[in-house]
């Protein structure tokens, strides 16, 4: 049988076989103070206060649940709800989880804050927070991401982040977090790691989990105010995997409603150049957590590839492996291409110029909205704007000015 | 008595000595090797290279890639440690992070390192929390799996790796990862102490160490000094090895004296 929401993960930080903390020992004590920091806070009222009048103040929560009614009448079929997280403050989902674990390292005396960043939305969240809560601030993103999302990366430094370029491995993602694991491990007496997705060792899968539930929580409210019923699936992008969980955990244990996670199939799951841990990749250990992970046959980590460069990680959080494991829900991978599609089709009937990577979801959810009646309700979380995105998109559609 | 145990005597200070495998060729560690092996030292570690080498430094972070480069893989460094066996009776020790033996399987991997004659593993992102499945394979081959330990390491911690690390215990120096480093931490003495009073193991001290004055400073309370970063630059630097001879003798008698 499967656990209960409420029973996972388990004191060592598993979910069934995903998770743990496969770090090393230096930061084992690390982990150890920030669990129990968390737990303080998450059963303190006045942090909770703080946390979600922020939310309301500062990032401009709740987010609207917007009908896109002219792309649902394109598909002729389920309605289409879009979760706005590209109208939260900063311009994505990922400032809700910033703002919680800013506010949790205040808390513990941290006053130096290091961040890793792919597509620079997490490292503009986490500038953002240092700003208005005058942290410290050090932002590690490979050098290929600074090239392909530069408009981030002086984001961050307008708002005051020191953004140092990562040269090493793929110059990505992955490579950013192994920096920022290696500055936590020398600097870890007054350092926070402030990790952007719910992947990496035991609490933060769960920590990055609590503060994104916001975005299903009020979903909930928002589709039951609307319809009088819950909805009947979940559609989200799935790189690391926060936006996607922030939306489903609160439905855990509502078994009629499906979740469909949506990885980066970049130019296709059979040529190898893509991001799809889940769909194509086998279970392994990286950055902390046991889950799944695109390996060579000799378990080193591949190299990975996706026009979205928020998706472009080998692994994802332990949790999604669980839910792929136990069935609850389906991971589906959409490519680069049709990516772009779903911009060029929430762009052209809704007036909304999505991320690349909330793209991939729209694609989905308007392929699967075409296939249901139209009684049937979807729930896409729109989990970021796309004005970082118009550089690579333009050259992609080779459109001139 | 495991091969590695029998290397430490009272009034004796070990050395061991890390090199990637691979680096800057497959022959070069094994010339290395051996003249590690003849100019004193006691243990070798060999790394089996990992694309995303989390508690290392620049130096073997670069040798890492450049190994891999060249299509190192577990295999090739379980034929180098045959080689090197058939050579010499110092001790070998894989060191390398955990998915690459998660992928070989933990059972096969140990039983190909004991067959290749390897004596113990080190697998820096494994702390005993996770060990277990690791340890039991390791035994069942005789194998000693290596457990870390730091200066920040609680009471609590340094009770459960003095219970489960076979071999010696690997502590730490600093608080980091890999790489030379001008000057040791003043919490150093006072760490070994700490450890010794729950540990029967031999301790040997390791990260940042890169000169003869540093080592003796440790093998004073320590009972083996590792070095690594600081070995993988001279590899890089002098292709003729004599740097690295000079070096490791020098480190030799720094601990003989």
């Amino acid at each position: 049988m499967e656990a209960k929401s409420s029973q996972l993960p388990d004191s060592r930080g598993y979910f069934g076989q995903f998770g743990g903390t496969f770090v090393p020992e230096r930061l084992m004590p690390a982990l150890d103070e920030l669990e129990q920091a968390f737990n303080q806070a998450s059963a303190d009222s006045d942090f909770q206060r703080e946390f979600q009048e922020l939310c309301r103040n500062y990032i401009g929560r709740p987010t609207p649940l917007y009908p896109a009614q002219r792309l649902a009448a394109r598909m002729d079929g389920a309605a289409i709800l879009l979760k706005r997280e590209d109208l939260a403050h900063t311009g994505a989902h990922k400032i809700n989880n910033a703002l919680g674990q800013g506010l949790l390292a205040k808390r513990m005396g941290k006053n130096r804050i290091v961040a890793e960043t792919g597509a620079g939305q997490h490292g503009v969240a986490v500038a953002t927070v240092c700003a208005m809560l005058g942290l410290n601030c050090i932002i590690y993103m490979g050098e290929e991401d600074v090239r392909r999302q530069a408009t981030n990366a002086l984001r961050m430094k307008l708002l005051g982040a020191e953004v140092r370029p990562v040269a090493s491995g793929s110059r990505t993602l992955k490579d950013a977090i192994n920096e920022t694991i290696r500055d936590w491990v020398t600097n870890v007496r007054d350092t926070y790691y402030l990790l952007g997705s719910v992947v990496g060792p035991h609490p933060y899968p769960t920590m990055v989990r609590h503060f994104q539930s916001v975005i299903g929580q009020e979903t909930r409210e928002q589709v039951t105010a609307m319809y009088h019923r819950l909805p009947d699936y979940l559609v989200a992008c799935v790189g690391g995997g926060s936006n996607a969980m922030g939306l489903f955990h609160p439905f855990f244990d509502d078994r009629d409603v499906k979740f469909i996670g949506v990885e980066a199939a970049g130019k296709g799951l059979d040529t190898g150049k893509h991001a799809a841990s889940l769909s194509a990749g086998r279970v392994g250990v990286l950055h902390g957590a046991r889950s799944y992970l695109l390996q060579d046959s000799h378990g080193q980590i591949a190299e990975t590839l996706s026009i979205a460069a928020g998706l472009d990680y080998p692994g994802v959080g332990p949790e999604h492996s669980y839910y792929k494991e136990t069935g609850r829900a389906t991971y589906m991978a959409v490519t680069d291409s049709q990516a772009l599609e779903g911009f060029k089709l929430l762009c052209q009937t809704e007036g909304i110029i999505p991320a690349l990577e909330s793209s991939h979801a729209i694609y989905y959810a308007a392929r699967l909205a075409a296939s249901l009646p139209r009684e049937q309700i979807i729930v896409v979380n729109l989990s970021g704007r796309g004005d970082k995105d118009l550089d690579i998109v333009s050259r992609a559609l080779e459109m001139k000015p | 008595m495991s091969d590695i145990e029998s290397v430490f005597k009272p009034g004796y200070k070990a050395l061991v000595a890390y090199l990637t495998a691979g680096y800057p060729d497959i022959a070069a560690t094994e010339k290395a090797a051996a003249i590690l092996s003849d100019n004193g030292c006691d243990i070798i570690e060999l790394g089996i290279p990992f694309s995303d080498p989390l508690a290392d430094g620049a130096t073997i972070q670069k040798a890492s890639y450049q190994a891999l480069q060249q299509g190192v893989t577990p295999g090739t460094c379980l034929e180098l440690a045959v080689r090197l066996r058939q050579k010499m009776a110092t001790p070998l020790v894989f060191m390398t992070y955990y998915n690459p033996v998660l992928s070989f399987g933990l059972e096969a991997f140990c039983q190909a390192s004991a067959r290749a004659g390897v004596s113990g593993l080190i697998v820096p992102d494994l702390p005993p929390e996770e060990g277990a499945k690791l340890e039991t394979a390791a035994q069942r081959h005789s194998l000693d799996l290596i457990y870390l330990l730091t200066p920040a390491s609680t009471e609590k911690r340094i009770s459960m790796v003095a219970r489960r690390s076979r071999g010696f215990i690997y502590l730490v120096s600093l608080t980091g990862v890999t790489g030379a480093r001008d000057a040791l931490p003043a919490e150093l003495e006072d760490f070994v102490g700490r450890v010794r009073k729950k540990a029967r193991q031999p301790l040997c001290v390791g990260f940042g160490i890169s000169t003869p004055e540093q080592a003796k400073r440790v093998a004073r309370v320590a009972d083996g000094v590792i070095v690594g970063s600081r070995l993988i630059q001279l590899l890089g630097e002098d292709a003729t090895l004599s740097s690295l001879k000079a070096f490791i003798s020098g480190l030799r008698s720094a601990l003989n004296t």
